[in-house]
């Protein structure tokens, strides 16, 4: 490369200052081709982060809401509420922070599961392949507020599918409640389930277009069944796609929102009460943003957290290997 | 190779200028031209839907416009969001320049400082203080100062009970005291048909009534310096009363406490599941529904009796729809002139007939129409036996906190779990230390 830029010099002696500019006008295109998108992500992502940190330092309840910048200061007054667990506010907010990891790792580990079960059993052409993965896309494809708001429908008591289905069936005696008590939290993780998993599905097929045919002859002929080809051919080899798959997942479904609100609306039933609509109330339904403000900012060092943890983690593991 | 540098930088100058294009264009509120200038009115859904109330409002608008060359864009904003596009709009200074607002927000409201205050001079402009009537006046603001809206729709609780239904089970008038509406919530319920609805899952619904039998009770949920005083005895007794229906005395069907949208269980007192609900004066919504209006019954809500010592004679809240002013508006006299035609006697007639609501100006009360018993009973109601709900800036964190707990009971109660009193105790402990931090 040096060389050749060398033997060009000579050769361009007569005008140096054209092969220079263009030469920088060149290594500038990339920044000037990025920067609309850095203006749109500062704008839209990062200001509102950094004013959404700033608010959780501020007294900021329905007194200054017209007047913001003349909150109080509160210094660290939000965090100390947020993370008193003898106070009602901590004890809730520690409440709904397990409910939503359990969440999280039940949609995660039966959404996975059951993306890889499908990728593997598509992964042969067989005929009518092509409309058995349509249809597995079908949940994810959908708007969310449609397709939850129709489960909500569903999942009524008296009025809804899912109990006149359970009854014709005598599975049940009495009709229960889906979307209040205890069986909300399951009613959301089917829900989530049956969004999320079409998701994997579809990164996992695509992670296995990659692996060669070969060896799935070669683990055959030593007399490896499907199980054992999975475990021995398909999952090493998409461990860099399952680490990006699995991350992703977990984020999305812990910070879901809609899910949530559309199924049980602003006042959830507390063994269903995700933390984002909890900061929601904590917010705009009680007026005290400062408080929700430092909730939002303790939620994100913690996502922060397991990222950076479950990446180095990731790292290590591929250096060894 | 240059042509192409051309294009690229070209593509990228355009990209970046969409954005600065998009937040130029950004809407402002009112009109520039001082003659003609344009007003943005956000309505709250009065009606049975959002494109029902812009059928109502559109000819009342059109009147203002032929009268005063000012025109109104009006958008009729759910109740779902209403407040929360109100505290947007508040935190942002870009709002409308007039807005319905539930009667109780007022002095939370009134807190943030960004509406016009109806001081004498401002109420003056509107046509002066002494036209409306003193209860819908009572829920404008913090008691001590100038109202932060005026009366726009007022409305009260009463019991609504089937009169074909009553007459079949041989009960001869509706029930006076809260004996007698068990008494006939139990004769009226058998075989999936319930006697009394309740809308378990809203949060105004519940802190309404709550409010009321505390009120029964002799309780009340703020002491004199504004402090929360939830969990008291009389508290607790009011909400144990409400979820003791469902629970104790089994009259209202335990799938009521799913009912969230804040039409459900008028729809069961409508289409004949139910023969009692407590619900605001709603001979617009029942029509629509298609119930019969010789078996629509209206009564004062029942009393304790005997009347537990401090308990007032209470039956409802006041209940109503304001019309405020944001501070920020670029159209202060339009859209004080919009204010006074909307409260202008012909315009509370007409608006008020069609929602079945109250007038809020004592002159709207000549005209005939107001004369049918149920609204003769609704403004017995409003002037003798209605309370405010506490005119404290905290009115709206105290709604959201104690409905929310009171929906969480209801849960517990429908999925088998028994509330009982310490249970109640705590929950209204909780919701008050959530508003003290």
């Amino acid at each position: 490369m040096v060389d050749t830029i060398r033997a060009e010099q000579p050769v361009a002696a007569s005008a140096p200052s054209p092969p220079r500019s263009r030469r920088r006008r060149r290594e500038l295109l990339p920044y000037l081709l990025l920067l609309p998108a850095i203006c749109l992500e500062l704008l839209i992502h990062i200001g509102p982060m950094l004013a959404g940190v700033g608010i959780s330092f501020l007294q900021l309840t329905q007194f200054y809401l017209s007047n913001w910048r003349a909150a109080p200061f509160a210094g660290t007054a939000n965090y100390a509420v947020a993370l008193n667990l003898n106070g009602a506010t901590g004890q809730a907010l520690l409440h709904s922070f397990t409910v939503t990891v359990f969440y999280t790792i039940l949609v995660l580990a039966i959404s996975w599961t059951f993306g890889l079960v499908a990728a593997v059993l598509t992964q042969r052409s067989f005929r009518g392949r092509g409309l058995v993965r349509t249809v597995f896309l079908i949940p994810f494809a959908l708007p969310v507020f449609a397709s939850v708001i129709t489960w909500n429908f569903m999942l009524q008591q008296q009025t809804g599918a899912v109990n006149r289905i359970l009854l014709a069936l005598h599975l049940t005696r009495g009709p229960p409640f889906w979307l209040i008590g205890p069986n909300s939290f399951y009613s959301l993780v089917i829900v989530a389930v049956w969004r999320t998993w079409p998701f994997a599905f579809l990164i996992l097929t695509a992670g296995m277009q990659s692996i060669p045919a070969d060896l799935y002859e070669a683990a055959a002929l030593d007399g490896a069944g499907i199980g054992a080809q999975v475990r021995h051919v398909t999952l090493p080899l998409l461990r860099p796609v399952n680490r990006v798959l699995l991350l992703v997942l977990f984020l999305w479904t812990f910070n879901d929102f809609t899910t949530p609100f559309t199924l049980f609306g602003s006042a959830p039933p507390t063994q269903a009460d995700i933390i984002s609509i909890h900061i929601y109330e904590n917010s705009f339904v009680s007026w005290n943003f400062g408080t929700g403000s430092a909730m939002s900012v303790l939620l994100l060092l913690f996502l922060l957290l397991v990222t950076g943890v479950y990446l180095a983690i990731g790292q290590r593991g591929e250096r060894h290997a | 190779m240059r042509p192409t540098k051309l294009r690229a930088m070209a593509f990228v100058a355009t990209l970046a200028a969409v954005p600065l294009a998009a937040c130029s264009s950004s809407s402002s509120s009112g009109g520039s031209a001082a003659s003609h200038p344009t007003l943005t009115y956000w309505a709250s859904n009065q009606g049975t839907s959002l494109q029902d109330d812009q059928q109502v409002l559109a000819p009342q608008i059109a009147k203002f416009t032929r009268e005063t060359g000012i025109k109104v864009n009006v958008q009729v904003i759910p109740w779902t969001t209403l407040l929360t596009q109100i505290t947007a709009a508040t935190v942002s200074g870009k709002g409308p320049d007039v807005l319905n607002i539930g009667n109780t927000w007022s002095p939370s409201l009134q807190a943030t400082g960004a509406f016009v205050q109806f001081t004498p001079t401002v109420m003056s402009q509107v046509g002066g203080s002494s036209r409306f009537l003193t209860g819908s006046l009572s829920a404008t603001g913090q008691p001590g100062k100038p109202p932060t809206a005026v009366p726009l729709y007022s409305l009260a609780y009463g019991l609504y009970y089937n009169k074909a239904q009553f007459a079949a089970a041989g009960i001869s008038s509706p029930p006076g005291t809260w004996a007698e509406l068990i008494a006939d919530g139990k004769k009226l319920t058998r075989n999936g048909h319930w006697g009394l609805a309740i809308e378990g899952g809203s949060v105004s619904e519940n802190i309404h009534l709550a409010f009321e039998l505390s009120q029964q009770q002799g309780g009340a949920f703020f002491d004199t310096a504004a402090k929360p005083t939830f969990n008291t005895p009389q508290n607790v007794a009011a909400v144990k009363q409400m979820i003791d229906f469902m629970q104790a005395d089994k009259v209202t069907n335990p799938a009521d406490a799913q009912y969230s949208k804040g039409t459900e269980a008028l729809t069961d007192f409508a289409t004949g599941k139910t023969a009692m609900v407590i619900w605001q004066a709603s001979a617009g919504s029942l029509a629509k529904l298609g119930m019969n209006p010789a078996d629509i019954g209206v009564a004062p809500v029942p009393l304790p009796s005997p009347l537990p010592p401090g308990g007032k004679t209470i039956t409802s809240m006041v209940a109503g729809i304001n019309l405020a002013v944001f501070k920020d508006t670029k159209n202060m006299s339009a859209a004080l002139k919009f204010v006074k035609f909307m409260t202008s006697t012909p315009e509370q007639e007409t608006l008020n007939q069609t929602y079945g609501s109250l007038p809020t100006v004592s002159a709207a009360y000549s005209d005939p129409a107001f004369h049918t018993p149920a609204v003769t009973t609704f403004r017995s109601i409003l002037s003798g036996s209605a309370a405010p709900m506490p005119g404290v800036p905290q009115e709206s964190n105290f709604e959201t906190t104690v409905g929310t707990a009171i929906i969480h009971l209801y849960a517990d109660a429908a999925t088998g779990k028994t509330v009982t009193s310490a249970m109640v105790a705590q929950a209204l402990s909780l919701a008050q230390q959530q508003l003290g931090g």
